[in-house]
């Protein structure tokens, strides 16, 4: 059961990345930034991270997607019809380079020992582990993360803004 | 469940982050393939977390998310400031600060 679930969400994520990648149309983009988001969150709960999983939801896939959305939808950019010239990169360099990365990543990681998943413990990935620690021995990296958002909301309005 | 499987898994959706980085002209477009390989750190980070049964790999990921909205609300403010100048969101047009 667990190995088909995660069979279907890899396919289902890989799938809505490669339509990141591949379409023209950049609101398509974005939906398949959403299905990949949601294949995500699915990961998580498979992991038996049931907090981090709700979060990825409402803020990734709630929040964060309709900002994209909203700025993709307000510029009315339609299909990318950039004439082909002027590419800093050869154009099939990127994927060869891409696929090196990707080999060497994949390999080191499967070089990795590591134990099968223990056995889901019920009291991993709850909103009581996460608080305890996050206002606990994380509270000052907290405290600073707060700061970086409203340091990123005055930047995005002032630049954001035509005239102030 | 092997959790290499999930590092795999993880280790594909980052590399295709950096594919569309690095393939596509559109700047939100980057930014999406940005928010891709942000995702593919998290999946990484909660599988180690969850083999070390402990909520660090968790906050971390909450620390990455906050990080990402941040970028997105920034990125996207400046795709808008760079729409109202040039007409256009294609990186290659914007080189203004390349020699």
């Amino acid at each position: 059961m667990e190995t088909l679930a995660f069979f279907v969400l890899s396919v289902l994520a890989v799938a809505a990345a490669l339509v990141v990648l591949t379409h023209r149309n950049e609101v398509i983009c974005a939906l398949g930034l959403a299905f990949n988001l949601v294949a995500l969150a699915g990961f998580y709960f498979l992991l038996g991270a049931q907090f981090i999983g709700l979060l990825q939801l409402i803020v990734y896939a709630g929040a964060i997607m309709v900002l994209i959305l909203f700025v993709v939808m307000l510029l009315n950019l339609g299909e990318e019809r950039y004439p082909r010239r002027r590419q800093w990169i050869h154009p099939w360099l990127a994927p060869v380079a891409t696929l090196v990365f990707a080999g060497v990543l994949g390999g080191v990681l499967w070089q990795v020992e590591l134990e099968p998943l223990p056995a889901s413990d019920p009291a991993f990935g709850t909103v009581e582990q996460v608080g305890l620690d996050l206002f606990g021995r994380y509270f000052y990296p907290f405290e600073v993360i707060s700061l970086l958002l409203i340091v990123a909301m005055v930047g995005a309005v002032v630049m954001a803004k035509r005239r102030l | 469940m092997d959790p290499r499987m999930y590092l795999l898994v993880s280790s594909v959706l980052f590399s295709l982050g950096v594919l569309s980085v690095l393939l596509r002209r559109g700047a939100i477009v980057i930014l999406m393939g940005v928010e891709l390989m942000l995702n593919a750190a998290n999946l990484a980070f909660l599988t180690f977390a969850r083999i070390q049964g402990t909520a660090e790999g968790q906050i971390y990921v909450f620390f990455v998310m906050t990080l990402a909205a941040a970028e997105a609300a920034v990125g996207l403010a400046i795709v808008i400031a760079i729409f109202r100048l040039r007409e256009t969101t294609d990186v290659d047009e914007v080189s203004l600060m390349k020699w």
